[in-house]
């Protein structure tokens, strides 16, 4: 975290994208030196020596949690529906998926 | 064009749904179809404040697929993919990154390749978008209808090494893989009901020793034709390129069924950036090695080893009927029967030929009476074409195959009339009966025919033919 | 504002509607009442479920006729946190972007409050999707402290701390995942335990940091905590966190006091606190010494830097959580031309300043080149903090430190200055980096009259032990101000 590396205005404006948030320039520019306070403070983790510390995802140690393959009741589609912003036929409607060919 | 230039190299990857009773995370039916949005509750749905929590069962499956992959079994963890789409409830989906359940196996093929499996993970299932407007097509299109059915469906991606070299070695390895995944119970392998998905990343290459090319991923193929159809444009397209001095660009590309084309997915402004990171809310899952060891040895006999078996009993069976027979899962019977001391060779044929075009209930013939039956046209008691009427019967609704014979009216005919009825048209047609003594050999099938017809079938055409030579003298 | 001298606790509810002193009814209506009377100045509340309330107390009071026990919580009035997820009942997580969503489903913490005679009078004021601390950034506009309306509940959970606090209700529930409960119960004066992570189901709470978050209740008194802990604790199989472990009714010995005990002071976290906590806090080493408690300083390094990793991990996780508000399935929507625009423009209309501001921080901790600069790094942090920890348990049986670096400070004092607000949960944040108990307890007044709390601090599992030093801290108070 040298201070080349410090976030700027081009890498917030990506991680809006990316969040599907849409930024101001105000706003950008705001993030950016707002976070860049953030992740300065968060220099004092770099500072430390944490070469072979392992990594910690969660507070407790647990593994092999599973659930018996036994099938249970379902919920009413229509009381699902009733609180989508959008629906017809019994689906959820959204507006068209861009995510097809050019 | 010098296509003969560029070798191309494919890897695949196939994702299959398992055939749980539950979905992954949550208790909803883990059923294909049904009217949209009946198989869901807040789990799937990604609702705010659910949880998922592991099926047991799902992961039994994956280390099935593991064993049968020749896969090493691993502890492993759950990641969180991020990206977001509106037929992925939480917008992110569950998936294993870097410590996946199944590594490293294999997997050969029929051919003899050897086709290296890279990893064998669990992931979650999205649900199902349509196109609403002209023709379901996402250009005009004014709005799209979710379905979450599928969502939380489990799924295991099997990722090949880039080993495959051409569109048929890519047919013959998700042949193979799809017996080897059915074999095992965990799925049942249904491409067109979309359990088997198959995307293919394709580059081309010029020579065995030349680094790899960029490659592009194709999906959308949801056929073992496409899958040939669609790797072989992309070869032929990449190779235009290059030859005309251009360059690949890596991207994902759409199989167009209609056009047989692959298209280039919208570039999106940002690059593909999925965050993975540890899923907070599932332990890991780090199976005991009694579970291990159980899973390997339960596992069922898999498609090489049933190939192996049938090659055993019947040496000279040609390589294609014994695939055949494996993949219709008619290898059991055969061996059965063959037991039972019925002839190999008429076995596999009827098999092959009639019981294959009606499996289910092929896979229920009673094996002892099958037997009989290839018993009787072994030893002339039927003709080919009674032996057949007969297994139609019985694959219709069972039965002995004496009784069947008898209610056809195929009680063999015996010697003596069969040779009245030989002498008889002989006498009828004295030309052709000198021809066929100075050796024109067609001529005896219309002497079978002849036959046939005034015996209404009845006959034996072996023995009609024994009777002729013996009449030559 | 001057409190109503003595409400009484859910201690005496639940004993007086089954010895028929007073009726389920009564209580509500005076619960009713009392939101009525303060609530417009205080906006504790969201939403307020009167008629669905006293449709419950009088089925309590029917049951109480026919001699059943409805439970341990009989006919107790209690405030849920809007990130709670009630079946039917709005649940906004204090957003815009929930649209007043009903939840399909009743949180597991809900159903077992149901099912020990708990009564929801309402949703409490929360900071948006439990970001912040001082409840100024709810979407539906903050939540004063009744002990001085002009100054800020602390947050996350303030609407339930100032619930509690101003006698509304005796209980209520929040979440804690930095201190949200912890930090608000020390602006007002009142009772919150973080339980271990795992001890109470998560199933229902709206994820902001899952490893982190963990529900936890808000009392006036250390009893009533250990009594709401009791109904809401116990494995749960929806939340694959949940601890699989026998829960034993959780039992303080008044008796047994601080006798005997190793008491660590967690040095790190007297640093830079104000004058009069420090005083405090050496009042309440004198009382601890007095009952037998031996006090020694303790260091616990990474503390120093958990903020950082914190203000990373937090992020990180809520930008993932907070993706499915997306306008597709429920909640609100901004329509677009496209699927991915509606997205955008509803996520971008939807969220408030401080949830996009952890969500871009989130998502550049969590992007390509960055990952293990930030989040990685963070975690390694994290086993630092387990390992220090562990090893300061190994010399004491608990620790103690102030809940907070100040008192309550004043509306609009920090709201646009995000890392000075992030740094009062300095003393707070370690805890669930560690997933431990601990509990803030009052401990008097600065001299502005604002309340004082303190941390008590104990290793997974030990939730008892925090309730035992908090309920000996909340005699010595009681026995000095007599």
């Amino acid at each position: 975290m040298n201070n080349e590396n410090l976030i700027t205005e081009k890498d917030v404006a990506h991680v809006a994208a990316l969040a599907r948030l849409h930024l101001t320039t105000k706003e950008i520019a705001d993030f950016t030196t707002q976070l860049r306070s953030i992740l300065e403070h968060g220099r004092d983790i770099t500072a430390l020596d944490l070469a072979g510390i392992p990594p910690t995802s969660g507070p407790i140690p647990l593994e092999n949690v599973f659930r018996e393959d036994v099938a249970g009741s379902c919920i009413d589609k229509s009381e699902v529906l009733s609180q989508a912003p959008g629906h017809q036929e019994g689906q959820f409607l959204v507006p068209p998926l861009l995510d097809g060919s050019e | 064009m010098s296509e003969e230039k560029y070798e191309p190299v494919i890897g695949l990857e196939v994702h299959c749904e398992l055939k749980t009773a539950t979905k992954l995370w949550c208790a909803c039916p883990n059923e294909f179809g049904g009217e949209p949005n009946t198989h869901i509750c807040p789990i799937c749905l990604g609702l705010p404040g659910t949880l998922p929590v592991l099926n047991r069962n799902a992961v039994e499956y994956a280390m099935w697929i593991g064993a049968a992959l020749n896969c090493e079994i691993k502890p492993s963890k759950f990641h969180r993919k991020n990206y977001f789409y509106p037929d992925m409830p939480k917008d992110f989906q569950i998936s294993q990154y870097d410590e996946p359940i199944n590594v490293q196996g294999y997997l050969d093929l029929p051919t003899g390749i050897r086709i290296r499996i890279e990893r064998a993970h669990i992931e979650e299932d999205t649900g199902k978008s349509s196109h609403l407007g002209k023709s379901g097509r996402i250009h005009a299109s004014y709005g799209a209808l979710v379905d979450y059915n599928r969502a939380g469906v489990p799924l295991v991606e099997i990722v090949s090494a880039p080993d495959i070299r051409s569109s048929e070695q890519a047919k013959d390895y998700v042949s193979e893989l799809r017996a080897v995944l059915v074999a095992t119970g965990a799925t049942d392998g249904r491409m067109e009901e979309g359990s088997l998905r198959v995307d293919a990343n394709v580059s081309v290459r010029k020579g065995p020793n030349a680094p790899f090319g960029t490659r592009c991923e194709i999906k959308n193929v949801n056929s073992l034709r496409s899958l040939v159809r669609a790797i072989e444009y992309e070869i032929k397209r990449q190779i235009e390129i290059l030859e005309d001095g251009g360059r690949i660009v890596q991207q994902t590309r759409h199989f167009n069924e209609d056009t047989l084309s692959t298209v280039a997915l919208r570039s999106k402004e940002e690059a593909q950036d999925y965050r993975y990171f540890p899923e907070p809310d599932l332990p890991p899952v780090s199976p005991l090695d009694t579970w291990i060891n159980k899973v390997k040895q339960e596992l069922p006999p898999l498609p090489s080893q049933r190939r192996a078996k049938v090659k055993e009993t019947f040496g000279t069976a040609e390589d294609s009927q014994i695939i055949t027979l494996v993949e219709q899962d008619l290898d059991g019977l055969f061996l059965d029967v063959v037991s039972r001391g019925a002839d190999c060779e008429i076995a596999l044929r009827r098999l092959l030929n009639e019981a294959a075009s009606q499996i289910e209930a092929a896979k229920k013939l009673d094996a002892q009476d099958f037997a009989e039956l290839i018993g009787m046209e072994k030893s002339g008691k039927l003709s080919a074409t009674q032996c057949k009427a007969v297994l139609a019967n019985m694959l219709e609704g069972g039965g002995s195959p004496m009784q069947i014979a008898a209610s056809l009216g195929f009680e063999g005919m015996n010697s003596n009339e069969l040779e009245e009825v030989i002498t008889q048209i002989i006498n009828d047609n004295p030309d052709a009966f000198e021809r066929f003594k100075a050796g024109d050999e067609k001529v005896s099938q219309f002497f079978v025919g002849q036959v046939m017809k005034a015996t209404k079938g009845k006959a034996n055409g072996k023995a009609v033919i024994e009777f002729l030579e013996a009449k030559k003298s | 504002m001057k409190l109503s001298d003595k409400p009484l606790s859910a201690k005496e509810i639940a004993a007086g509607i089954k010895n028929k002193t007073f009726s389920a009814t009564e209580i509500v209506r005076n619960s009713l009442s009392r939101i009525d009377k303060l609530d417009g100045d205080i906006h504790a509340f969201l939403a307020v479920t009167g008629d669905q309330a006293l449709l419950r107390a009088k089925e309590i009071d029917e049951m109480v006729s026919k001699g059943e026990d409805p439970g341990i919580l009989a006919g107790v009035p209690i405030g849920i946190k809007d990130n709670i997820c009630t079946r039917k009942v709005a649940t906004t997580c204090g957003s815009k972007i929930l649209n007043e969503w009903k939840p399909p489903y009743d949180a597991t913490v809900i159903e077992k409050l149901r099912s020990q005679g708990a009564i929801v009078v309402g949703k409490t004021n929360m900071d948006e999707f439990a970001m912040g601390s001082s409840t100024e950034h709810s979407a539906f506009g903050p939540t004063r402290n009744p002990h001085n309306i002009n100054c800020v509940p602390g947050g996350s959970s303030g609407g339930s701390a100032a619930s509690v606090a101003s006698g509304m209700v005796p209980l209520a529930l929040g979440s804690d995942t930095g201190g949200s409960i912890r930090q608000p119960a020390a602006f007002c004066g009142v009772v919150g335990l973080k339980p271990t992570y795992g001890l109470v189901s998560r199933y229902g709470l709206v994820a902001f940091a899952s490893s982190l978050d963990q529900i936890g209740p808000f009392s006036r008194n250390v009893e009533d905590s250990v009594l709401l802990s009791n109904a809401i604790m116990g494995h749960d199989p929806l939340d694959s966190t949940s601890l699989d472990i026998e829960t034993p009714p959780i039992k303080i010995d008044i008796d047994k006091g601080v006798k005997g005990l190793r008491i660590g002071i967690i040095s790190e976290f007297l640093e830079g606190i104000s004058p009069e906590i420090s005083k405090a806090i050496e009042l309440a080493c004198k009382y601890l010494e007095e009952g037998g408690g031996q006090i020694e300083s303790c260091s616990v390094p990474s503390v120093r830097q958990s903020l950082s990793a914190y203000y990373l991990i937090a992020p990180a996780e809520a930008s993932s959580n907070l993706a499915r508000f997306d306008g597709v399935r429920f909640g609100m929507r901004v329509d677009g031309k496209n699927a991915e625009e509606m997205m955008v423009n509803t996520r971008t209309a939807g969220f408030g300043n401080e949830v996009k501001r952890r969500i871009m921080l989130g998502t550049y901790a969590l992007s390509a080149g960055y990952y293990d600069a930030y989040y990685g790094s963070a975690q390694k942090l994290r086993t630092l903090v387990i390992r220090d920890f562990k090893s300061a348990y190994q010399k004491f049986d608990v620790l103690l430190s102030p809940t907070t670096p100040t008192t309550a400070f004043e509306i609009g004092a920090k709201v646009d200055d995000p890392l000075t607000m992030y740094l009062s949960d300095v003393c707070t944040i370690p805890t669930n980096l560690a997933g431990h108990p601990a509990i803030s307890v009052p401990f008097g007044h600065d001299s502005k009259g604002l309340p004082i709390g303190l941390q008590v601090l104990a290793p997974a599992l030990k939730d008892n032990l925090t309730l035992r030093v908090a309920k000996y801290l909340e005699s010595a108070v009681e026995k000095a101000n007599v």
